[in-house]
């Protein structure tokens, strides 16, 4: 590559970079300026944390947020572990439709098919548990497509030869299969719990008056105005986030490459 | 009684028939391969015996026992992969010590023989490692040790020496003869290389499109191969049209295309007039310029003239062609260091072999 | 036999739980949704009611009428002509932005590589309604990009320009939020090149732009079909960019769909209108999918 050309690509290439992350500085800078307005710089302060610390409906949709993310992730890792082995293991047709397709269509298409089955079909009053049901409807996928993709990237000879060594299914299971996808499984555990606390579409539809999450609440605040405590809020989501990223490069770096 | 009978059994894929009608007998403490090209059904053959698949009929018996609804865990038989399927996770004692925790064996016990199977295959090193530190030797030893560990009735080995480069693999084909002759286990090998098969078994089967077309000695599979295929299969060899003539009990005598009267080897059950190849090795075809001298009787002679040569090393093929047009070919070692052939392109030759080499193929 | 019962036991056991939750909870509610899209709404907003008699005055049948409707008001196809327009920009631009970041991060010696990644994935991670909130702060009237422009403007006479809540705010946003899904499957597909191609190819006399266009572009096709799918689809589908960032008249399906199921209550329609997107949807991905397909077999040939 001639150097010209390739001066051409580190410059535009920065200046992709510098269109992801530019915005989002402003959003962390903004939450330490002393200001109402997201306008221009006045002086450093905690006071926006201070507020978003005394926001009672914030605390409350965080916690709710932290609950159902818990809970989701713990039901659909559960369900899309046994679902990726399924597809792995067994010719299925039906299953794997079943299981990628809600992660393949545009979120708003699961959100509204579930509002009209819980209100018309069973009658349900919206609240946590329709929440819940939905977030682990298309979280299931996710950990599904992890999961088959750390077994298709196994010699398959490895589970035979534990059953040739004189292992019954369930120890094969036990000793070889279970701790070779445990990366894969903790993977999606965790992009599970990343995709719940931060699912807004899906949950706008299926929450009703019942339940507030975080990120309605942050919708419902930037839908009026624009104010620090948001950014305060963002800045406390992205650190989070930005952990529980380094957490799982940690447990399981092969894991992340594969997903994308 | 045999060790493991396989009595008629038939495999098929949808339209496809991978083993068609296969009985054979392996004996106690019997080195025995299946021998023949991709698809021959082999595999197919030793994942039905150590259990992952099930003969569609027939039956296979283990001390005339059937193993029908017998699952692999609870087979008195372990399998060496083509892929050696190390557990990747565990490390080289672990994965040794594998089939011996399964079988609920006391811990100092599993201590003691797992050294012991590392001794026998010489890696009594590295066994913390795990196997995606090991080289391809180093794997497939381990694979070997584990496979031997629990001390099975049969050990079957897929293609073992595939993945190890040339100079490797003719190393591991000494250990594995040492191998079995010391721990007097029944190895099952199945490779579609001839030469792996010529020097490591004492029986071979050599398969083709899921049937057995032979089942001998190594010596007698090369020297009297029984069709064409096999003869094929096994070395190289030239093939001649050829007209039974004469079948009596000391010569089978044969008009040949190109070469006319030839003697051969007797096959009483030859009739006269039957049609079909006489099929012989280069290396019995003896080569001289002009005439060929030699102190036994040399009954089949013809005269032709070099048309190429190959110069491989220790020996040198010389390409003849008669003077109707058929060619074939002759070997000569190499006695003289610093030349590659005894011959030009365009000499006069003359090939001659004895009466007692030679086989006449009707099929 | 008892051999392959056991198999066919434990194939139940594990694919039984997930296939049961996702008939429930995904093919049901999809195909009640194809269902209330031939149904009429109720008196008070949602569905007349499916099973049993409905209020008086309710019509409980099933009709045509939500799909002659659709049809009937050029609205409503515009704003689906708008949604692919948007759509389809919107991928442009990531795809424009996107080739040569992938094509530098293919590039890059290995040990960089995982890093140049993870920065793409990081921004990603974040919720995207705080990015959504991000660009509301950088385009606002106040900050330095607006206010700079407009002064630019001004210096040819010309009249002020509100960046935020604009159609060019929506595509911004779109870009914004989407274009790690086109970077990942492009740098997927670049890293796997092998680099002797390039070499044979000027060996051969190609220099560099016949290099680009005749080896390295025709090759990281898959991986653009891929990319542009996993843009174009999510941004048919978005209701809350053009909510946020886009003024009145900028409405897209997605938010024509919120409105009949939040705000008019029109169910029967907003479902008519989902499963009009979902075959728009379905079609682009076969499309996407067999492209790639077909440029994935050539590439292995």
């Amino acid at each position: 590559m001639s150097t010209r050309r390739s001066a051409l690509l580190w410059a535009t290439s920065i200046a992709v970079y510098a269109f992801l992350y530019i915005p989002l500085a402003v959003v962390v800078l903004y939450s330490f300026n002393d200001s109402r307005l997201n306008a221009e710089w006045v002086g450093f302060t905690l006071d926006w944390y201070r507020t978003l610390f005394h926001d009672e409906e914030m605390l409350q949709a965080g916690a709710n947020s932290l609950m159902i993310a818990f809970v989701a992730s713990a039901v659909s890792t559960l369900l899309g572990t046994m679902a990726g082995i399924a597809m792995h293991r067994f010719k299925l047709r039906v299953l794997p439709v079943l299981v990628v397709t809600p992660v393949a269509m545009p979120e708003i298409l699961l959100g509204v098919s579930l509002l009209i089955f819980f209100v018309q079909v069973l009658n349900l009053t919206l609240g946590l548990f329709s929440v819940l049901i939905a977030h682990i409807t298309f979280c299931v996928g996710f950990v599904a497509i992890v999961v088959r993709a750390r077994l298709a990237g196994m010699d398959e000879s490895i589970f035979e030869a534990a059953r040739d060594l004189g292992a019954t299914p369930w120890q094969t299971f036990r000793l070889v299969t279970f701790p070779l996808i445990l990366p894969g499984v903790i993977a999606g555990a965790l992009m599970a719990f990343t995709l719940s606390i931060d699912d807004f579409v899906i949950t706008f539809f299926t929450a009703g008056v019942g339940v507030h999450t975080l990120p309605l609440q942050i919708y419902s605040m930037i839908k009026i105005a624009v104010t620090p405590e948001v950014n305060a809020v963002s800045t406390l989501l992205m650190t989070l986030t930005l952990g529980l990223i380094i957490l799982a490069s940690r447990l399981a770096p092969d894991a992340l490459r594969s997903e994308s | 009684m045999a060790l493991l009978e396989i009595r008629n059994v038939v495999r098929r894929f949808g339209d496809f028939t991978a083993v068609d009608g296969v009985s054979l007998e392996v004996a106690s403490g019997e080195f025995f391969t299946l021998l023949g090209p991709s698809g021959c059904g082999k595999t197919t053959l030793l994942r039905m015996i150590a259990g992952f698949d099930d003969p569609d009929q027939g039956d296979l018996l283990l001390d005339g026992k059937s193993l029908r609804d017998i699952p692999p865990e609870q087979r008195p038989i372990h399998t060496v992969f083509q892929s050696y399927a190390l557990f990747p996770h565990l490390s080289v004692v672990e994965n040794v010590a594998f089939p011996l925790r399964m079988a609920k064996v006391a811990p100092a016990e599993i201590q003691r023989r797992v050294q012991e199977a590392l001794a026998s295959v010489h890696l009594s090193e590295k066994q913390r490692h795990l196997p995606h530190e090991l080289s391809g030797g180093q794997k497939q030893r381990v694979a070997l040790a584990r496979g031997l560990v629990n001390r099975p009735r049969l050990l079957l080995l897929d293609e073992p020496l595939g993945a190890l480069d040339a100079k490797l693999r003719e190393e591991m084909q000494v250990e594995l003869i040492n191998l079995q002759k010391n721990v007097g286990i029944t190895f099952v090998f199945v490779t579609h290389s001839q030469a792996e098969a010529l020097a490591l078994s004492h029986r071979i089967a050599v398969m083709n499109q899921g049937k057995v077309e032979q089942l001998d000695e190594p010596s007698r599979l090369y020297g009297f191969p029984r069709n064409r295929f096999v003869a094929d299969f096994i070395g190289k060899i030239n093939m001649l049209a050829a007209t039974v003539v004469a079948s009596g009990s000391d010569h089978l005598e044969l008009d040949v295309a190109g070469v006319g009267r030839v003697l051969g080897p007797p096959q009483p059950a030859m009739p006269v007039g039957t049609r079909g190849q006489f099929a012989v090795r280069p290396e019995q075809v003896r080569i001289g310029a002009g005439s060929v001298d030699s102190a036994g009787p040399l009954s089949n002679r013809v005269k032709g003239r070099i048309l190429d040569f190959l110069y491989v090393g220790d020996v040198t093929t010389y390409l003849v062609e008669l003077e109707n047009g058929t060619r074939l070919e002759a070997l000569l070692p190499n006695s003289a260091p610093g030349r590659a052939k005894f011959f030009e392109t365009g000499d006069p030759v003359e090939l001659a072999w004895s009466a007692e080499v030679g086989v006449f193929l009707d099929a | 036999m008892p051999k392959r019962s056991a198999e066919r036991t434990t194939r139940w056991l594990v694919s039984g739980p997930p296939t049961l939750f996702m008939l429930l909870f995904f093919l049901a509610p999809s195909l009640i949704m194809v269902l209330a899209s031939f149904r009429y709404p109720g008196t008070f907003g949602g569905l007349a009611p499916m099973f049993g008699a409905g209020r008086p005055g309710e019509d409980t049948g099933l009709t045509l009428e939500n799909y002659r409707f659709f049809l009937s008001d050029f609205i409503y196809v515009e704003i689906f002509i708008k949604s692919f327009a948007v759509a389809l920009l919107s991928t442009l631009i990531c795809l424009l932005m996107a080739y040569p970041l992938a094509l530098l991060i293919a590039r890059s010696p290995k040990g960089r590589r995982d890093l140049m990644v993870l920065l793409v994935i990081l921004p990603f991670a974040s919720n995207f309604l705080i990015r959504v909130y991000a660009l509301m702060i950088l385009l606002g009237p106040q900050q330095a990009l607006a206010t700079s422009l407009n002064g630019a403007l001004a210096l040819f006479g010309l009249g002020r320009v509100n960046l935020l809540f604009s159609s060019f705010a929506v595509v911004v946003g779109m870009v914004y939020v989407h274009l790690p899904f086109m970077v990942l499957p492009l740098y997927t597909n670049l890293e796997k090149h092998d680099p002797a191609l390039l070499d044979a190819a000027q060996d051969l006399g190609a220099n560099g732009w016949q290099r680009f266009w005749r080896v390295t572009f025709p090759l990281s096709l898959p991986g653009i079909f891929s990319g542009s799918a996993l843009v174009f689809i999510p941004v048919l589908g978005m209701f809350a960019i053009p909510d946020l960032l886009g003024g009145t008249r900028d409405i897209l399906i997605g938010n024509l769909i919120k409105d009949q199921f939040l705000g008019t209550r029109d169910w029967p329609f907003g479902s008519m209108l989902s499963i009009m997107l979902t075959v728009v949807v379905l079609g682009f991905a076969a499309i996407a999918a067999r492209l790639s397909r077909r440029d994935g077999a050539r590439e292995e040939a």
